[in-house]
């Protein structure tokens, strides 16, 4: 019996490790182990043992049928291990194939610019305000201190609506200014972005309608040092760290002081090439102390309070950070042009 | 303004050698006066040199080439092969050697021609650059060599070709072969053989070589040109005005010829600013020089001798009868004016200035604007009529023939200079050919006047004439400037010789000249600066400009009319204590939050949820054409065609203010589809404008979709839509069919509501409208009010339990009258399935031929929960059966 037993032992544990699939692996559980399986046929037959033989034979049934199971259970792991293998090569996919996306829409190129500049105003505790592009000739230039006679009212350079040239499309966003000084509560720390128009022909670098933001802060104790302070941290900010600036005097009617404020160029580094056309420096964009006169004309005491404005053209910076080489594209909104911001 | 290092230093110490153009540029920019360009002139040439001609003779290869050897201060000669024939030996020339780089860019180098070598090239006025005008006294008188003439009709010669000295060629005019030429003070003194014959002939004609045969008048004694001929410049091709340059006899060979030629020099183009007009000249950017680098300003007082006869008062009389528009005119006389050529020196500045020489009278006028920014106008007193100036607005109908030869008519708002019966001059744009200096002019009234700028730029901008005078003048010149520059004007009539300036100065003045006066600040101006600047600083800088004190007050120099104020002044010590010396420093007392306002939140979240949709941004003009109205199918009565009109616009094309944004998106997909992209899909938030009863405009934002190409089709749209109003709005979204729309698809167009209040239309492009626009593709657009999107805003998400437990769904079909609207259906099975009711999807709608003729099947999946039970199938059924009866009782559907 003993025999026997061994023999089982053998041969199980033989067929087990060649069988190759779950399915017979069940069939040698049964075949073996199972209640009319070839281990329990002999164990039927320990009746005929002696008292002595039967714990004995018993204990190697046990050693055996454990043996048996652990054979199986080891079996069975492989196999899974195998068959999930098997599965996982057969799901294997072309990584390289595209992906399925949704594609996500862009931002025009221009807005893009547009909402950096507002990030680093609003982070300075600026707030962004909007106004009528259909404006009145007072606020647009009386009030600027522009006067009567000044070139840039004729109607070769501004869209009049009224024959009496009091109702125009604005042509800077400086009016602006005026709204809010006349409309909010001091102190003032605002931006303005929008649509201005001029009398150009459309070429690679004009368009009638444009884009300019107006900023200005007006407070008690405002200086020029803190115009240069704001606006050189701004520039750094769209420009990056360590941009080399200057300011520059110029002339505007609203502004006095005024300045423009120039980033060294970073193409040549200042020695002058053909993208700062030889100079050395790029101009970017116009300030100055607001004209007491404007302060005044919008029933602030130059006095008491003093603030700064400054004017920037949205198209050129856009066009300078993406090297943008035709203003055209911009209002052209063809599709591959947009999709690669 | 170009401005010349060379004429600068007569004014400010400043020599090429201590300052460069890089460092100029730099410094005078800072303070002010923005340079754009430097431009070393004598880089436009190279190794061109006076070479004297040491031998000459005809080339053995041509007929019309002559081999010079040129002396150009070495000691071997340069020969040198030249096609010009108004050479002779000793002639002083412009030799370009090996290597030369000439003004027009060409490089002169070594080479053979028609065999003979030649190692450079004889340069004529054109080939160095310069004119004429620049240099009077090269032009040449060619003779007409018979050798050199070509029949225009080869088998009908008017001169035969083996024509002999002595041979007539017409009347007195017959061959002759010159037998020498010999130089004979400005002119040359021929030797001529006729058959057998000799006779010396004087002659201006510089081409005449030994051997030469020409046409000789024996009656006049004289050698004929071409002209003289009658014969057409291409009859005698190298009989030529243009030769070599003959260059005056102090030159030295050897020397470079970009000094000759005033090359010597850098010129400095500034951007002068609108305000400083007193910079548009030398001296005012000398001022400004001599401040920015500390150097003396070293101004000449002119002086006139004025010995000519009589006095101006007794010949002239000036009448201004404008004074708004001329505040100030002075003028004096000059009398035995003799026209000729300015020197060298005054034509090398006018040139290097931009401007052209033209005879000393116009010359000096032009210098004097150039040194003291002051236009100033000579007239051919001759031409005046009665001595008088009148200074007037034209009148109705009037004209005049301005120097450029053009007639131009004249307006009543135009100020004239005038004699008692005509306009010889538009004021301060352009004088008259009526009076022009001429030739023969003896007698010449200068006039230095002050115009008032505006009516100078409109009526230079009218008559689209804008000139070097008008130019300035638009930007309102000193007063105080006419007498001086008139004086400097006379001056150098006496230094030039050109004529006898008359005793007297008529000084005609309208209006008053005051001096501008602002008090003197430094506190004020320290603060608006943010510096600490020493009232002594300020006032070095002030003074150096200029500016004069009378104890606190500052007196504002006349040619500072923009200063008024003293932030103005606070400008003036900025640009020169330096801009960028002031301090960096944020001085704001207040701190200001900042941030969007709720309204741009919302703009910001359309922008991001048309793009996470697919959607690109666009950005359109605000205006377009009133034809754009037509091509999106507006009836002629619609309210829409009342648009805000430009009335100056550039174009019709955007010459309104569109008051919808449909023709705006529209043009875009056009342009995109006629680009041959296959699909596209866009979005902007942007303005509409409708007329207000005070002249200005309502500009609400319009959130506007277009998309064209697969997959696109009005549910695609209207997929946007929800997800844009689901995500951004609360309150019930609501679709209705709109049928009237006349832009749209009658079939495919619908509005959507929120709350019932409509937010806008959307759908296909009615196809008559996307055929005006050329376009074959069903295009879908849609036109949400930004506003009403911001009226329906949802509020602040507040967090709602999870459902516990599971839901249950159960799908129905029903069959009803295919003119049913799914979407009430599923309207009316919400309002009616009751409390467990939780969502209803319809997910199929199907007509054919296993229902009714007439009408469709629509199948609809419920879901249905209970908030505090699982819920039971006695539930699910009962909610089922109720919509169903309510669908039956509102519709007549029944279950299929």
């Amino acid at each position: 019996m003993k025999e026997l037993m061994q023999n089982l032992r053998a041969a199980a544990l033989r067929s087990i490790a060649e069988t190759a699939d779950m399915e017979k692996l069940e069939a040698q559980r049964v075949k073996y182990l199972g209640k009319k399986g070839e281990l329990t046929a002999i164990l039927r037959q320990m009746g005929s043992l002696s008292a002595e033989e039967r714990p004995v034979m018993g204990q190697l049934a046990n050693t055996v049928r454990a043996e048996i199971e652990k054979a199986l259970d080891e079996r069975r792991e492989e196999l899974s291990k195998k068959l999930l293998e098997l599965k996982l090569e057969s799901e294997t996919v072309d990584v390289t194939l595209p992906g399925r996306t949704a594609a996500l829409g862009h931002k025009h190129p221009m807005y893009n610019v547009l909402d950096q500049i507002k990030d680093i105003f609003i982070g300075m505790g600026f707030e962004i305000v909007d106004g009528p592009e259909v404006e009145k000739a007072e606020y647009n230039f009386t009030k600027l201190n522009i006067d009567e006679a000044h070139p840039s009212r004729e109607w070769t350079d501004t869209f009049y609506f009224t024959p009496d040239s009091s109702i125009l499309l604005r042509t800077q966003t400086s009016p602006m200014q005026v709204h809010a000084m006349e409309s909010r509560p001091l102190p003032i720390r605002i931006i303005a972005p929008g649509r201005v128009y001029r009398k150009d022909e459309v070429d690679a670098t004009h368009s009638p309608m444009f884009h300019q933001i107006e900023g200005m802060v007006v407070d008690r104790g405002v200086t020029m040092a803190d115009l240069k302070a704001t606006l050189n941290l701004v520039v750094e900010k769209i420009y990056g760290e360590g941009t080399v600036t200057r300011f520059r005097p110029h002339h505007f009617p609203f502004t006095e002081p005024s300045c423009e404020l120039d980033i060294r160029c970073h193409k040549c580094g200042g020695k002058g090439c053909p993208t700062c056309k030889g100079e050395g420096w790029i101009e970017v964009l116009g300030a100055g102390m607001i004209h007491p006169k404007v302060l005044a004309g919008c029933g602030i005491d130059p006095d008491e309070y003093s603030g700064w404005a400054f004017g920037m053209g949205l198209e050129r910076l856009a066009m300078g950070e993406y090297k943008i080489n035709d203003l055209r594209l911009i209002f052209e909104n063809d599709k591959r042009f947009l999709e690669q911001f | 303004m170009d401005l010349s290092r060379k004429w600068l230093n007569e004014f400010v110490d400043l020599p090429l050698s201590q300052v460069d153009d890089h460092t100029f540029a730099e410094a005078m920019s800072v303070s002010g006066s923005k340079v754009e360009v430097t431009r070393d002139l004598s880089k436009t040439i190279r190794n061109v040199v006076v070479g004297r001609i040491e031998a000459l003779e005809k080339h053995p290869n041509s007929d019309h080439m002559l081999v010079a050897q040129i002396h150009v201060g070495k000691e071997t000669p340069v020969q040198i092969c030249t096609g010009a024939w108004n050479v002779h030996v000793g002639d002083l020339v412009p030799a370009a050697l090996d290597g030369a780089l000439l003004p027009s860019g060409a490089e002169i180098h070594s080479g053979k021609l028609r065999g003979v070598e030649s190692d450079g090239m004889l340069c004529s006025l054109k080939e160095l650059g310069m004119t004429a005008h620049d240099f009077p006294e090269a032009s040449i008188v060619p003779a007409a060599i018979l050798g050199d003439y070509h029949a225009l009709d080869k088998n009908r010669p008017s001169i035969s070709a083996d024509i002999k000295p002595g041979d007539k060629i017409y009347g007195s005019v017959c061959a002759a072969a010159v037998k020498g030429v010999e130089k004979a003070g400005a002119a040359w003194r021929a030797t001529l053989s006729l058959a057998g014959e000799e006779r010396a002939c004087l002659t201006a004609c510089t081409n005449l070589h030994e051997g030469d045969l020409v046409a000789y008048d024996m009656a006049k004694d004289h050698i004929c040109t071409p002209d003289d001929l009658h014969a057409k410049q291409e009859e005698f091709p190298h009989c030529i005005t243009d030769g070599i340059l003959i260059l005056p006899e102090d030159k030295v060979p050897g020397e470079d010829m970009a000094n000759l030629l005033g090359l010597d020099d850098h010129v400095v183009e500034f951007e002068i600013t609108p305000n400083r007009p007193d910079c548009l000249c030398m001296i005012g950017l000398a001022r400004e020089t001599a401040v920015t680098f500390g150097k003396e300003l070293k101004l000449h007082e002119p002086k006139v001798a004025a010995k000519g006869e009589g006095n101006i008062a007794d010949l002239a009389r000036v009448v201004i009868e404008d004074g708004e528009l001329c505040p100030r005119y002075t003028a004096r006389m000059v009398r035995n004016v003799k026209i000729a050529p300015s020197p060298e020196w005054m034509r090398e500045r006018i040139r290097n200035a931009g401007m052209r020489p033209i005879n000393n009278i116009v010359d000096i006028t032009n210098y004097v604007m150039l040194e003291y920014g002051q236009p100033m106008h000579a007239f051919d007193f001759s031409c005046v009529k009665d001595g008088e100036i009148r200074i007037r607005r034209a009148r109705a109908g009037e004209s005049i023939t301005t120097l450029d030869g053009n007639e131009r008519s004249l307006t009543e708002n135009m100020l004239c200079i005038c004699d008692t019966d005509k306009p010889v001059a538009v004021a301060g744009v352009m004088g008259g050919a009526n009076s022009e200096i001429v030739g023969d002019t003896a007698m010449v009234l200068f006039e230095s006047a002050n115009f008032s700028g505006p009516s100078v730029r409109r009526t230079a901008t009218a008559l689209g004439m804008r000139t070097d005078a008008s130019s300035r003048f638009e930007k309102g010149l000193d007063v105080k400037n006419t007498e001086k520059a008139l004086e400097r004007a006379c001056e150098l009539v006496e230094l030039l010789g050109a004529g006898e300036v008359v005793p007297g100065v008529i000084d005609a003045v309208a209006g008053e000249m005051k001096t501008a006066t602002v008090k003197f600040e430094p506190e004020k101006i320290n603060a608006l600066l943010g510096t600490d600047i020493g009232a002594d600083t300020m006032k070095k800088i002030l003074l150096d400009l200029g500016f004069a004190f009378d104890g606190e007050t500052i007196l504002v120099p006349s040619w500072r009319g923009d200063v008024e104020h003293y932030s103005d002044i606070a400008e003036e010590v900025a640009r020169f204590y330096g801009y960028n010396e002031i301090p960096t420093r944020f001085t704001g007392t207040v701190s200001t939050c900042g941030g969007f306002t709720p309204d741009q939140q919302c703009e910001r979240r359309v922008g991001e949820i048309c793009r996470s949709l697919g959607l690109d941004e666009i950005i359109t003009y605000s205006f377009i054409s009133p034809t754009y109205y037509d091509k999106i199918r507006l009836p002629a009565s619609s309210p829409l065609r009342d648009s805000l009109k430009i009335l100056n616009p550039l174009g019709e094309d955007t010459s309104i203010m569109r008051t919808t944004i449909l023709p705006s998106m529209l043009e875009i997909l056009t342009r995109n589809y006629n680009f041959r992209n296959k699909s596209a899909a866009f979005y902007e938030i942007g303005k509409i404008y409708f007329k207000r009863p005070d002249g200005l405009a309502d500009e609400p934002k319009i959130v506007s979709l277009g998309a064209y190409g697969e997959g696109i089709d009005f549910f695609a749209l209207k997929g946007w839509v929800e997800e844009l109003l689901g995500t951004l709005c609360s309150g019930k979204m609501h679709f209705a069919a709109q049928k009237e729309n006349p832009s749209y698809h009658p079939g495919r167009c619908a509005e959507v509501f929120l709350d019932g209040d409509r937010v806008g239309v959307l759908g296909q492009i009615h196809p008559e409208a996307a055929e005006n626009y050329g376009v074959d593709t069903p295009l879908y657009c849609a036109e949400l009010s930004f506003d009403a999107i911001l009226a329906h805003r949802a509020p602040l998400a507040v967090y709602r339990p999870l459902p516990r437990f599971p839901s249950v769904s159960r799908d129905i079909a029903v069959v009803c009258d295919k003119s049913i609207p799914a979407g009430e259906m599923r309207d009316c099975i919400l309002e009616n399935g009751g409390q467990y009711l939780k969502d209803c999807a319809i997910f199929d709608v199907y007509t054919g031929d296993r229902i009714a003729p007439g009408s469709k099947s629509v199948a609809f999946s419920l879901t249905m929960r209970a908030d505090d039970q699982t819920l039971t199938d006695d539930h699910a059924e009962e909610t089922v059966r109720a919509v169903l009866a309510a669908l039956r009782e509102r519709f007549g559907a029944e279950m299929r």
